[in-house]
């Protein structure tokens, strides 16, 4: 009987039981930032112990890092402190760290694929709940809490039971305007926010095949947000073209032999699953958020639905959202005027998510009065795009072309909303608060209905707006 | 590490009520500034319990007669979003020794476990019966016993449950695996050896 990618993942990897009956995995590959690591550290020392394999963690500076203005100290003393803790760590414990001056530094699910560090049938933690990102390269990646990242800096492993496995397989053509990001905030939405609570969630089918790597990795990125701690892809020829000569992978004779050992992980062809969903991409549109989780989504022609129409579990959740956000059932978000746009975050903000972007966005304006920031995902990003002159384009256009960073995703620094000011937003989570104002509202997006909103003042269908491009 | 085993908790509790309790409203990320978790407690809940300007809203976590409970209530998919274990360390030091919901978001269920902080489920009826008897009696006691997967409070009894590794951890003092882990580092080191890390350029 055929075995799935994660069986085959997690048995190679797997140190042995624990006497609560739990597996002890050996982690390929540890990431770390500023946040949920310094006490982490701190444990570290507490305990007296080393980490053991420094060479298979690598550092960056993401959450806390200013986007506009990057002299150090910081203005703010709190995250200034931060980072200093973070170098300090890593030069204490011999760990890589891809800091502002590097060149390299950048969000660390951005990082780690560029580098080549995230490697097909490899497991990967980090203390972040969007590893999952990971998963597009065909590595099981796990968001871990802090404790966890002690155990992994001590051990190179954590204690973890097994998850099932749910085959996503989507079929068919995306229509015109309808993006990877698309695909999984229909994804989320049709099977819950916890519908993938004790799953690793398998991306599969014609669809999903035909996508690039950076589209990959925005959908596995958002795993999380339906419940499934883990996403992946299995690996193909267009893993390893991506990969290949990338700085951290095998290189000549080695690279042979890695690829042929890639090849051997995906999933087999009679592999057995827990559960199968089958969707259609002809039937996915441009979807945008109304609510407080990324589960509450419509098409861009759809109307915010009443929470009577909703099954019980989803109403007083609805209910809740509405009174937050301030929408009533029936309305159609098209037409909504926003105040923000935001085209950043580790879900959206790679190379091919800018050119995308830019083609419609060029001799365009942002509309008067609205706030517009792009926030590429790595200095290796922000580079590559000022090489082609993407940032320009943006530049030109009214948006304010930034450093690397997570910028507005999450109100750790200083981009933040301002009241309730509603965010046309690129990134991953439209919780309560969640982009820095405890009342400001986040509309999650592609990048390219992003761009639309950000020239037309409001929530548009981007297939309309840029309909003469 | 070894640690008391954890079979019961007993103290009076106050519902948060609501479901899809994210770690956002736990504790919003703009308090996650910090080297240490020190602190952390003060800023539980922060939007859900004051205003922007600082203003309290008379949360139940606030209200006097639920000053000193130790267990939360709260619904579905409790702890849902971002890894930060700065969510289960602001509970715990915010003075919880429990939740009891609905169920949990998987990543905030283990670091919630690896802490010490047990996290039971029940069904909606229970919690809903459990929500009103404590907020019509917060001197209430409330019982969960981890060994039968019990909760008592008053008359009202109903069962809980609890993944079976997290049960066994807690119950047995190694809810905290590192002392484990570390005791098979020599094993690690075989198997890592076998399997290469990132080539350094």
């Amino acid at each position: 009987m055929g075995k799935t990618l994660f069986q085959k993942v997690w048995d190679r990897h797997a140190v042995g039981k624990l006497p609560d009956g739990s597996t002890q995995l050996l982690i390929g590959t540890h990431l770390i930032h500023e946040v949920t690591s310094p006490q982490a550290f701190g444990m570290l020392r507490d305990l007296g112990l080393k980490v053991a394999f420094p060479q298979r963690t690598f550092a960056t500076v993401d959450h806390i890092v200013p986007t506009d203005q990057r002299v150090e100290p910081f203005q703010d003393t709190l995250a200034d402190a931060m980072i200093k803790e973070l170098r300090k760590n890593c030069a204490d414990f011999g760990i890589t760290f891809f800091d502002i001056p590097s060149g390299k530094q950048g969000i660390v699910h951005i990082v780690g694929p560029e580098q080549g560090i995230t490697q097909p049938g490899t497991t990967i933690a980090c203390g972040d709940s969007h590893t999952s990102t990971h998963g597009a390269f065909g590595a099981v990646a796990f968001g871990i809490g802090t404790s966890q990242v002690r155990d992994v800096l001590a051990t190179q492993t954590m204690a973890l039971s097994p998850l099932k496995v749910r085959k996503i397989e989507v079929r068919g053509k995306l229509g015109p305007g309808v993006y990877a990001k698309d695909i999984i905030l229909h994804v989320i939405r049709t099977l819950g926010v916890n519908g993938g609570t004790g799953f690793a969630y398998e991306y599969a089918g014609p669809t999903i095949e035909g996508l690039s790597l950076e589209e990959r990795m925005t959908i596995c990125n958002m795993s999380i947000e339906g419940g499934a701690r883990v996403g992946y892809v299995n690996p193909d020829q267009k893993t390893f073209e991506y990969l290949k000569g990338r700085p951290y992978c095998p290189k000549g004779k080695d690279w042979d032999a890695a690829v042929q050992e890639w090849k051997q992980v995906a999933s087999d062809p009679d592999a057995t699953y827990d559960d199968v969903k089958v969707l259609e991409a002809s039937e996915i549109r441009p979807t945008v958020t109304w609510g407080i989780n990324p589960g509450q989504g419509i098409f861009i022609d759809e109307a915010i639905p009443s929470p009577e129409d909703l099954p019980e579990a989803d109403r007083s959740s609805a209910r809740e959202a509405l009174e937050f956000m301030k929408f009533q059932a029936g309305q159609k978000l098209a037409g909504q005027k926003i105040q923000v746009a935001f085209f950043g975050s580790c879900t959206n903000a790679r190379v091919s998510d800018f050119v995308e972007a830019s083609k419609f966005l060029k001799g365009r304006k942002v509309a008067p009065g609205i706030r517009a920031i792009a926030v590429p995902g790595s200095q290796g990003v922000s580079k590559v795009c000022q090489e082609m002159g993407i940032d320009r384009i943006f530049r030109d256009a009214g948006f304010d072309w930034r450093e690397a960073g997570c910028s507005m995703c999450l109100g750790m620094n200083p981009d933040q909303l301002v009241g309730d000011e509603i965010c046309a937003s690129s990134s991953n989570r439209n919780f309560k608060g969640r982009q820095g104002s405890p009342t400001g509202r986040t509309l999650l997006m592609s990048p390219v209905m992003v761009v639309a909103a950000a020239v037309t003042g409001e929530v548009s269908d981007a297939r309309k707006v840029f309909s003469k491009t | 590490m070894s640690l008391s085993p954890i079979r019961k908790i007993s103290g009076r509790a106050v519902p948060v009520e609501g479901d899809d309790i994210d770690t956002d409203r736990i504790i919003p990320a703009r308090y996650m500034r910090c080297v240490t978790f020190d602190g952390l407690g003060d800023f539980l809940f922060r939007d859900i319990r004051q205003t922007p300007e600082g203003k309290s809203k008379n949360h139940p976590i606030d209200q006097v007669q639920f000053q000193g409970a130790t267990i939360l209530v709260s619904g579905m998919n409790f702890g849902c979003g971002s890894s930060r274990e700065h969510a289960p360390q602001a509970i715990v030091r915010a003075g919880f020794q429990a939740v009891i919901a609905g169920n949990f978001a998987e990543i905030f269920f283990g670091n919630s476990t690896t802490l010490g902080l047990p996290c039971v489920s029940a069904k909606k009826e229970d919690l809903q019966a459990l929500t009103q008897l404590v907020t019509r009696e917060p001197a209430t006691q409330v019982e969960i016993d981890l060994e039968k997967l019990k909760v008592t409070a008053g008359k009202l009894s109903f069962p809980v449950t609890m993944k079976a590794s997290a049960q066994q951890g807690l119950l047995s003092g190694r809810f905290d695996a590192i002392a484990d882990l570390l005791a098979n580092l020599p094993k690690v080191k075989d198997l890592a050896a076998r399997i290469p890390g990132p080539t350094s350029p």
